[in-house]
């Protein structure tokens, strides 16, 4: 496997590729700084979950520097994985039912109540029609991913794959490392344990 | 040639507790589908399902040295159902080469509602203490692909024997139907008041289902009337996160994934979502006409058991497997007049089944689809 880029994002900041970017905020703040510096044209981004959120903005950075960027097919799959599942959204619906005398059940946060919507977002953005999988651990797992993603590309339609960690405890708190990883590719870095374990220690 | 072979398998749910007393309990036509009140759990409508009474549970709990104290039900029933399917097989659930993927759409999400979850609604630590009660040292993998979470796992599960990361993986799943996910559905008005009627003209929503059902899957040359997962394919829609694909675009995918342009004749039957809900059934219909399937057989099994979400995939292909073993195709129960706008080859009625292979159908929130071929040796 190979990848043709990296991308870090942390309440604290984002590194693309290996390189840190200036932003001027933090937590949930750099997350809209960065949509509003880099992305801009997918408002829907507002609506989402904290977990989505974060994922979006992820991968729109990852994807930021493919040239020509990939759209509308179904060799690319979106395979991620976190530890708190959708929880971030999960205790945000619970608290609109917490009571039966305030018990104001809404649909729009209900339907971000599972961390598959992050992946059908991707999917979405970028007209990907591949495999979309959403799978969680008990903690950050880079042999268990890594055994995932071998798996997937046993799809013989999947050449490449969006690829990663996308952990989101609450708005102010998400722990993301995604790759742009190819079946294979000329040229490009090599993808392994050790690779992912490197970019996540940046 | 080597390939998944089933080893095991098990459904509980409020018809039975096996695959056999539930493969039997719906040919007969029974169903679990039960008006539930809403005021019993804090919800403002009552509301259709199919729900597990946890204390008829208690003696197979026992008999299976399940504690009753320190798991929640969702593990517990996972347990047994585990438990059960693991029986006579074998198979050391100890050794790491063994694979525990859980197919779960909300796990322990009930537990947000008390004080103090410790730590349970956190759906990869309530699968570890899953895997661990059977001395598994392997980290479990949860599968969270909404509603096709259980064909999703299958198909996981595949892949890790074809890459021999394990030799053997054990696929388990279910939900529990909490006030948390009885009131989001509601919320989306997507719940029927009375027993669902999937594909028909007067559907009007699905009903939550409990239960929990395990397969266990090995890579072995197979014999003859062993269970073989052929090839599974999962794609997306694209389109958007709550609603399906208006040319059913993931699903068709995920079909040609599998079937591409092979001969159809040995399929007994395509074993659909059919939640009945307008839109879901709808896409479904369209999917499957795209893919050339308007004449083969088309059934379901939300009539029964109404969308029981994690166990569903898991479930409703191992009933399938009794069914095309049985050769019968068990009726759609709660249709009775087509209302898709792609004819599709359904009866209410059971039917004989001929062929050797089944092909079962998913569809999920997120835009997700996925399709996998089943073929008996």
């Amino acid at each position: 496997m190979k990848y043709s880029s990296s991308v870090r994002v942390t309440p604290s900041g984002i590194v693309l590729n290996e390189k840190r970017l200036a932003f001027a905020s933090s937590g949930e703040d750099l997350l809209v700084e960065a949509y509003r510096k880099q992305i801009g044209d997918w408002p829907k981004f507002f609506k989402m979950d904290p977990l989505s959120k974060a994922g979006f903005v992820s991968s729109e950075l990852l994807l930021s520097s493919e040239e020509p960027r990939k759209h509308d097919c179904e060799d690319r799959a979106v395979i991620l994985y976190n530890r708190s599942g959708s929880l971030a959204d999960d205790r945000i619906y619970e608290g609109t039912i917490r009571s039966k005398e305030e018990f104001y059940p809404s649909p729009a946060v209900f339907v971000y109540t599972l961390p598959n919507i992050l992946t059908g977002e991707i999917a979405i953005r970028n007209k990907y029609y591949g495999e979309t999988s959403f799978s969680v651990l008990e903690e950050f797992d880079p042999t268990t991913m890594i055994h995932g993603l071998e798996s997937a590309f046993l799809d013989p339609m999947t050449a490449s794959a969006i690829f990663g960690w996308v952990e989101c405890g609450s708005e102010d708190d998400f722990d993301v490392c995604l790759f742009l990883v190819h079946k294979e590719g000329e040229g490009l870095k090599d993808f392994d344990e050790k690779e992912f374990l490197r970019i996540w220690k940046i | 040639m080597k390939q998944a072979v089933k080893i095991s398998d098990n459904v509980i749910s409020p018809l039975g507790i096996g695959t056999s007393e539930n493969f039997l309990a719906i040919k007969d036509g029974k169903s679990a589908l039960r008006l539930h009140s809403g005021a019993e759990r804090d919800i403002p409508e009552d509301f259709c399902a199919s729900i597990i009474d946890e204390d008829s549970l208690k003696e197979e709990y026992l008999k299976a040295g399940i504690p009753e104290d320190g798991y929640t039900p969702f593990e517990k029933r996972l347990m047994l159902s585990v438990s059960l399917a693991l029986h006579g097989t074998g198979i050391d659930p100890s050794s790491d080469k063994v694979l525990f993927i859980i197919s779960s759409t909300k796990g322990n999400v009930d537990l947000l509602h008390t004080e103090d979850p410790a730590g349970r609604e956190y759906p990869g630590y309530s699968a570890k203490r899953v895997a661990s009660f059977f001395g598994n040292p392997v980290p479990p993998v949860t599968v969270s692909n909404a509603c096709i979470s259980g064909l999703s796992a299958q198909i996981n599960a595949v892949r890790e024997l074809e890459t021999g990361h394990f030799d053997t993986v054990i696929v388990t799943g279910g939900d529990i139907q909490s006030r948390f996910i009885v009131s989001g559905f509601q919320s989306f008005k997507a719940l029927s008041k009375e027993p669902c009627k999937p594909f028909d003209a007067k559907r009007d929503g699905l009903n939550p289902g409990e239960a929990a059902a395990t397969v266990i899957y090995s890579w072995k040359e197979p014999q003859k009337g062993d269970w073989v997962a052929v090839k599974g394919a999962i794609r997306n829609d694209a389109n958007h996160i709550s609603g399906p694909s208006r040319t059913g675009e993931g699903s068709f995918r995920a079909l040609m994934a599998v079937l591409g342009d092979a001969d159809r004749s040995d399929l007994a039957f395509v074993n659909v979502h059919g939640t009945a809900t307008l839109y879901n059934d709808e896409m479904e219909s369209i999917a499957l006409s795209r893919a050339g399937l308007s004449e083969v057989p088309v059934n379901g099994y939300k009539g029964y058991y109404g969308h029981t979400m994690g166990a569903a995939g898991i479930m409703e292909s191992v009933l399938s497997m009794k069914a095309v073993e049985e050769g019968v195709i068990i009726g759609m129960r709660g249709y009775s007049e087509c209302g898709v706008s792609a004819p599709l080859n359904i009866s209410a009625d059971n039917r004989p089944a001929s062929g050797t292979s089944f092909v079962k159908l998913l569809s999920g929130f997120g835009g997700c689809n996925a399709a996998m071929l089943f073929r008996k040796v």
